[in-house]
């Protein structure tokens, strides 16, 4: 039996359903982070775990016990929210403090803990200012040591860094992860970036349309994406039309060009057309070993981006593809225009359970 | 403004020498000169001034006649009256159409009520409440209907009590239009973080919500007063000088000098533009601290 | 959302609202109403060339008020952000003073300065008339001020002028052709305000005997039943044409709070 658990939960807002048939059970201390879109019901599900709203059915449960619809004052779970919400009229310990205070523990036990949590996020010299002296991320790190100060028995996040700078953001997101760690609290995450998503958790929810797409580790999210939303939202994404040639073989044709895929194509006829799905990275700009899949075709874009150069191939006089390659100072780039060979291994191409929207269309979605 | 020539060198640079910037203002200043401080000077020096034209501080002496500062301490009974009234109701209204649940139109029809009756005032009010509450007034007479007679019991709208029921006309609905942005800017997360951390509903008003107003509820209802003190036209027009208000007062002097002593007249003018300057003064002051908080 | 508890309160308390906004218009239309025949204080009121008279000698007082209160507005609020923002405490303040000095005691100092030489302005009847617009412009002068020095702020007026200057235009040019036309939104709602503020004064008019709407209302209701009635409706649906008018303005762009004044 799991320690959080969601089952069947549904939410609708008049005719829009937020949440649709929502199942999750997560480990005691586990780390999860629903990933999506805005408006795929990643912050609906969160907020009915914390009672800010009730579902239309479906039932959730905390360590067994049902909290489904009780009100959120009578529950015993945590939210940092978007935006910190701290209290402005309070100090930093006063807000920290909040909680306690509100169920008349003593002077003294607050106090004490108040100074280990400030101590915690490392900012015991700031326990006498108040939220409009500190920048955002201090005023997250408190928003943080509030929400835990009571000792909720699940942790909520909702989307806590989106308002801060990209460093912050970084040093910030590795600060929240130590001190989960630590605690061993059954975290909940909730957030539109895939990478923090998968730099943070233990698994990853992708949300579509108040759907489930997947459920997995990072790695299993990010090599085996299980639809082509996720591959195409997770990470960045050669998506191509290829037409079926021979499914018990794995044989495809991108723009006349043959490619193999790892495993027997299920569920296709030869002659239809499929997405086949491409990650940047797994594609190299050499002739390979036999037995490799090989794409020709004229380079059209090299961009540097800092560690790494991608590359745009054209196939044909459709679709292009991107590649990834190690920005090595001694390497040399084919010119724009000219013709070069790429190749991958047979594992690299997925074949997507979809098919293709318009055979050509070349998708690189993500950041 | 003739002071700079058309081809003023350019305009948009941050300005060096400041003594020709400043000439651009000299308009400005001039007006405030001739039409603000040189009344309101006349006003001070003439305080200080005896029927003689001695220096002397007996005019400000003076205002403790009882019949001047009764009228002082009547206009501030009424003026606070008001407030405090005017600025609870006005409050509980506006809460009512923001966070009471009311539908949405409810609020901008109110909102517009509020711009129009907070500027409504003078003779045409005091008319109106007249006729609603006079001897023969709407109210009164349909009152009468059913055995309630509001005159037999003493009450009269030409009465301090008529008059600040008139005065409540625009109280509230400044009151309304102020606060609205305030209990606007109570974010709706930190009621969920008051909940979230096990807060009831009343804990969260006590101890988050309240305090977090408190310096605009306050400030506004100090501006209310001031607002209230100030008023001379709708007391003029509804008492005919029964009350002694000190706006009344002053009105007489002007009139005629029926103090027999200009000076103590400019005294209770100054008197009346110290406590105006002291509730404006706290008033910015709880503004800033409230701004302070709302970012 | 399910806060819902103590909705009914809430009702209570908007319904009092409603009826403290409404018996006095409702009785003062019924008052006015009881004239024979029915209309009779209404047709009288307009045929009344004294009334007339008052409600023209306002709105052409209003109107020199606007105009004399934005030419002297505009340009400072302009230099003062443009080019000497450190004046910009002693502006404010100086446009904040209306509030601490009430009408019956600027009215009181404008006539002790002003009815004798060097400046005789009560002496004529123009003179008078120039002092209750000075009056006027004081008055309006907080509302008048917050609602420019917002509508400059909401536009990069420092990009405008020197992307003007940079086509040769001079300050003049500048101010009318370029300034002006991006602050219609926060000039109207001023002007309207101003406009309900004059309309409805009385203070100042009565002392400076002039034959505006304020003082005809305060004169007619020694005098008449029903007519005062009729007047103070109409009175009433002036300013709240101004009101909406406003409100209407504010549509696209962030609403300016007014605050009443001059009671």
């Amino acid at each position: 039996m799991g320690f959080l658990e969601l089952s069947h939960v549904k939410k609708r807002f008049g005719a829009f359903v937020a949440v649709e048939d929502f199942e999750l059970i997560t480990e005691r201390g586990e780390f999860v982070s629903l990933l999506g879109p805005s408006g795929c019901g990643k912050t609906t599900t969160l907020r009915m775990i914390a009672g800010f709203e009730y579902p239309d059915s479906g039932s959730i449960k905390v360590d067994g016990k049902e909290i489904t619809n009780l009100p959120p004052n009578k529950r015993n779970v945590g939210m940092v929210f978007q935006a910190y919400a701290l209290f402005p009229n309070m100090t930093v310990a006063s807000n920290v403090g909040f909680g306690m205070r509100v169920k008349k523990q003593s002077k003294d036990a607050i106090t004490k803990r108040v100074g280990e949590l400030l101590e915690m996020i490392h900012m015991p010299e700031k326990a006498d200012r108040y939220p409009y002296q500190l920048s955002g991320g201090q005023q997250q790190r408190v928003a943080l040591a509030r929400a835990l100060a009571v000792e909720p028995q699940v942790l909520l996040l909702d989307e806590p860094l989106s308002a801060l700078d990209a460093k912050i953001r970084v040093a910030l997101r590795n600060e929240i992860r130590a001190i989960q760690r630590q605690l061993g609290i059954t975290t909940v995450y909730v957030t539109h970036d895939q990478e923090e998503a998968l730099s943070l958790s233990d698994r990853v929810v992708v949300m579509s349309d108040g759907r489930i797409e997947q459920i997995g580790s990072p790695s299993e999210i990010y090599n085996f994406p299980a639809t082509s939303f996720v591959a195409s939202f997770v990470g960045t994404l050669n998506l191509l039309a290829a037409r079926v040639v021979d499914p018990s073989a794995g044989r495809l044709a991108v723009e006349g060009q043959e490619i193999r895929a790892a495993k027997p194509i299920s569920g296709a006829r030869s002659g239809e057309i499929v997405s086949v799905a491409l990650r940047p990275e797994s594609i190299s700009l050499e002739e390979g070993p036999e037995g490799t899949n090989r794409l020709r075709g004229p380079v059209v874009d090299v961009s540097f981006l800092g560690s790494i150069v991608r590359l745009r191939i054209r196939l044909g006089d459709g679709p292009t593809v991107s590649l990834d390659t190690f920005n090595d100072p001694n390497l040399t780039l084919p010119p724009i225009g000219e013709a070069v060979t790429v190749s991958f291994p047979p594992e690299a191409s997925l074949v997507l359970d979809q098919p293709a929207a318009a055979p050509g269309a070349d998708v690189a979605a993500g950041d | 403004m003739t002071a700079i020539s058309e081809r003023a060198a350019p305009l948009a640079r941050p300005a060096r020498r400041f003594s020709r910037s400043w000439l651009g203002l000299a308009p400005f200043f001039l007006f405030a000169i001739f039409f603000i401080g040189a009344p309101v000077t006349y006003l001070v020096l003439g305080s200080f001034q005896n029927n003689e034209g001695q220096t002397t501080l007996q005019n400000y002496a003076d205002l403790a006649t009882p019949s001047i500062a009764n009228a002082f301490l009547i206009t501030i009974e009424v003026s606070l009256v008001t407030a405090v009234v005017g600025g609870i109701f006005g409050f509980l209204l506006a809460y009512a159409v923001i966070l009471g649940g009311l539908p949405r139109v409810l609020r901008d029809a109110l909102m517009t009520f509020s711009g129009v009756a907070s500027n409504f005032a003078g003779v045409p009010l005091a008319l109106a409440f007249i006729f609603t509450l006079g001897q023969l007034g709407m109210v009164t007479v349909f009152l009468k209907n059913f055995g309630i007679d509001p005159y037999a019991s003493g009450f009269t709208i030409y009465s301090k009590l008529g008059l600040e029921l008139v005065y409540l006309y625009f109280q509230f609905p400044l009151m309304v239009l102020i606060i609205a942005p305030a209990i606007d800017g109570l974010r709706p997360e930190w009621r969920e973080a008051a909940e979230n951390m096990g807060a009831s509903s009343r804990q969260y008003w006590q101890r988050v919500a309240l305090p977090i107003l408190f310096p605009t509820l306050l400030g506004t209802m100090i501006l209310l007063f001031g607002n209230a003190f100030g008023a001379q036209a709708t007391a003029y027009q509804l008492t005919s000088g029964l009350i002694p208000l000190v706006p009344l007062l002053i009105g007489n002097q002007i009139a005629g000098d029926v103090l027999h002593n200009p000076g103590l007249g400019y005294a209770m003018a100054m008197g009346m533009v110290a406590i105006m300057g002291i509730s404006i003064a706290i008033y910015t002051l709880l503004q800033r601290r409230a701004e302070r908080w709302r970012r | 959302m399910k806060r819902r508890r103590g909705s009914i309160a809430w009702w209570l308390v908007f319904l009092l609202g409603v009826l403290y906004f409404f018996l006095p218009l409702v009785a003062t239309l019924d008052f006015s109403l009881k004239a024979k025949p029915p209309f009779a204080a209404y047709t009288s009121s307009l045929q009344d060339p004294k009334f007339l008279g008052s409600l023209l000698y306002s709105l052409v007082i209003a109107g020199v008020t606007i105009t004399a209160s934005l030419a002297l507005i505009v340009p400072t609020a302009y230099w003062v952000q443009l080019r000497v923002p450190r004046a910009r405490s002693l502006v404010e303040f100086v446009t904040l003073l209306p509030f601490v000095i009430p009408a019956v005691v600027l009215v009181f100092g404008l006539i002790r300065v002003y009815s004798r030489p060097p400046l005789p302005f009560t002496h004529t009847d123009i003179g008078s008339s120039a002092l209750l617009v000075a009056g006027y412009i004081v008055l309006s002068l907080p509302y008048m001020y917050r609602a420019v020095d917002t509508g400059l702020r909401s536009i990069d007026i420092r990009s405008l002028t020197e992307a003007a200057q940079s086509m040769g235009a001079g300050w003049l040019t500048i101010l009318w052709r370029v300034i002006l036309p991006n602050l219609r939104v926060a000039l109207l709602s001023g002007a309207f305000l101003t406009l309900a503020i004059v309309l409805g004064e009385f203070t100042i008019a009565n002392f400076l005997a002039r034959p505006a709407f304020g003082p005809y209302l305060n004169l007619l209701s020694q005098s008449k039943a029903y007519e005062p009635a009729a007047v103070s409706l109409i009175s009433f649906g002036l300013t709240w044409l101004a009101m909406i008018a406003i409100a209407f303005l504010g549509r696209d762009t962030r609403t300016r709070i007014e605050i009443g004044g001059a009671h």
